[in-house]
């Protein structure tokens, strides 16, 4: 067997799960749906009310994105622990860390970021001001990430279990908090008209140390539920 | 070297079981002394506060918790690490132990934090950033006891509770410190300063020995909790079979 460069690895990793997800396009859209229809359903709770949804909005479009990022965190590892690619993962001469990186980086490309395409519809949704769209799909681009990196490290805990999916939102959710906070702050500040740096550094600053640390921790959290 | 044999010992099960249980009744002892104590000297002694009357005495119960509440979260994360990086295997046992005590501090605090605002604040809740960090602590314990009890084997279950822990312990500073910033934009005019003003030393003095007190009773239960996960681990073991027989007698 020749051997293979790390960013050989990584590349075949992601376009391996690129490829996987496109060959199941029909789950591209669910957390979209997802995102549209959690977002749908906040005014009906609270009445339409155009200046309280307004004033809602970013809090409402965050949550959504949070729940939406969450429902598809499952998936991540899901299927390559049922075939058993996971753990010729593991016996691979590559370190973990950077194939658990380059895993999360695909789930985000085709779970995440989609989000930031139904964004600016749902903005409208929620009465949102066109000047604060600019910031939402920053954060949204910025925060989601962070959501993925953590969220990973939750399923790695929990992809061996069977009913894994409650006890991955009770770990992972407490854990998004400081994400929810800086991301709804951040819009909740354009509205305003006021710039929303700190808020965006913070975010910068929150997926710098996820992307640090949270494959580490994921790689090692499989290592154990592989065991 | 006295020291380093010590860890050795303790890194065996029985040992530890036994020391363990010679230990117990002297933390529990000098716990509940401290306790009776300490309460009595706040709840009766301890001076009427100016601003608040009486209802600030339940202070000697809620802060302590508050403090465990976090400490113990720092003993299962160092508990965690110990087991992970130098696989000591009582590492594990005292970090999944800890984990419920931890959460009925938690909740503890949050009860008592709950009826000290109803009389301040006039409500049982405020989205107050101290109260709002304590829940979410609350919730990473009661994450940390799902996990343990979802996963089968106990040693599997252990090591993936000191990963979580760990997690837990990084994320802690930042979401307390984001809650805070949360906090301070949207509800400017709490009144929050409960524990800022300076303390006299007839209110600081119960306090301490409450506080005392309460890790006290934490170590004892913490390791009456070791010492039953280790018998329940170990069950199939000649040690813990030598010891029902010993019992039995």
């Amino acid at each position: 067997m020749s051997q293979l460069s790390l960013s050989a690895a990584v590349g075949l990793l992601l376009r391996r799960d690129l490829v996987l997800a496109y060959r199941r396009r029909a789950e591209l859209a669910n957390p979209i749906l997802f995102f549209v229809l959690i977002t749908a359903l906040f005014p009906l709770g609270i009445g339409a009310d155009p200046v309280l949804i307004a004033k809602v909005g970013p809090g409402i479009l965050w949550v959504a994105a949070l729940l939406a990022s969450l429902l598809s965190l499952d998936a991540m590892f899901r299927s390559d622990f049922e075939d058993g690619s996971l753990e010729q993962f593991m016996l691979s001469a590559q370190p973990v860390s950077m194939l658990v990186l380059a895993k999360v980086f695909a789930h985000w490309l085709v779970t995440g970021l989609p989000l930031l395409l139904v964004a600016p519809l749902l903005a409208l949704f929620v009465n949102l001001p066109t000047d604060a769209l600019g910031v939402l799909l920053l954060s949204l681009l910025l925060g989601t990430p962070v959501l993925s990196l953590i969220g990973a490290v939750g399923v790695a805990l929990t992809v061996g279990l069977r009913k894994g999916g409650v006890i991955l939102s009770l770990l992972v959710l407490p854990l998004y908090v400081p994400v929810l906070i800086f991301g709804a702050d951040a819009v909740q500040t354009a509205v305003v008209g006021i710039p929303a740096t700190a808020q965006i550094s913070f975010i910068a600053a929150m997926l710098a140390l996820a992307l640090a640390l949270a494959p580490m921790a994921a790689a090692a959290s499989l290592r154990i539920s592989l065991s | 070297m006295g020291i380093k044999r010590f860890f050795h010992q303790m890194g065996s099960p029985q040992y530890f079981y036994r020391v363990a249980g010679l230990w117990i009744p002297w933390l529990l002892g000098a716990s509940l002394l401290l306790l009776v104590i300490g309460w009595v000297d706040g709840l009766v002694y301890a001076p009427t506060d100016y601003q608040q009357g009486d209802s600030y005495r339940i202070m000697f119960i809620h802060v302590p918790a508050a403090w465990m509440s976090m400490f113990i979260y720092m003993v299962m994360a160092f508990s965690g690490l110990l087991s992970l990086v130098w696989r000591v295997k009582m590492g594990e046992v005292i970090a999944v132990s800890c984990a419920p005590i931890g959460a009925s501090f938690t909740l503890l605090a949050l009860a008592t934090g709950s009826l000290w605002g109803k009389p301040m604040w006039g409500t049982w809740w405020v989205w107050d950033a101290r109260l709002t960090s304590e829940l979410i602590l609350f919730f990473l314990y009661l994450g940390v006891i799902a996990l343990y009890g979802a996963i089968e084997d106990r040693r599997v279950g252990a090591r993936a509770v000191a990963i979580l822990a760990l997690v837990g312990v990084v994320n802690i500073p930042i979401i307390h410190y984001s809650v805070e910033w949360w906090n301070t934009l949207h509800q400017p005019a709490t009144i929050t300063k409960l524990g800022k003003p300076s303390i006299v030393p007839s209110m600081l003095i119960p306090l301490l020995i409450g506080a005392l007190a309460f890790k006290l009773f934490f170590f004892a239960t913490v390791l009456m909790r070791a010492r039953n996960e280790l018998l329940e681990r170990d069950r199939n073991t000649r040690w813990v079979k030598n010891l029902l027989e010993a019992e039995a007698k």
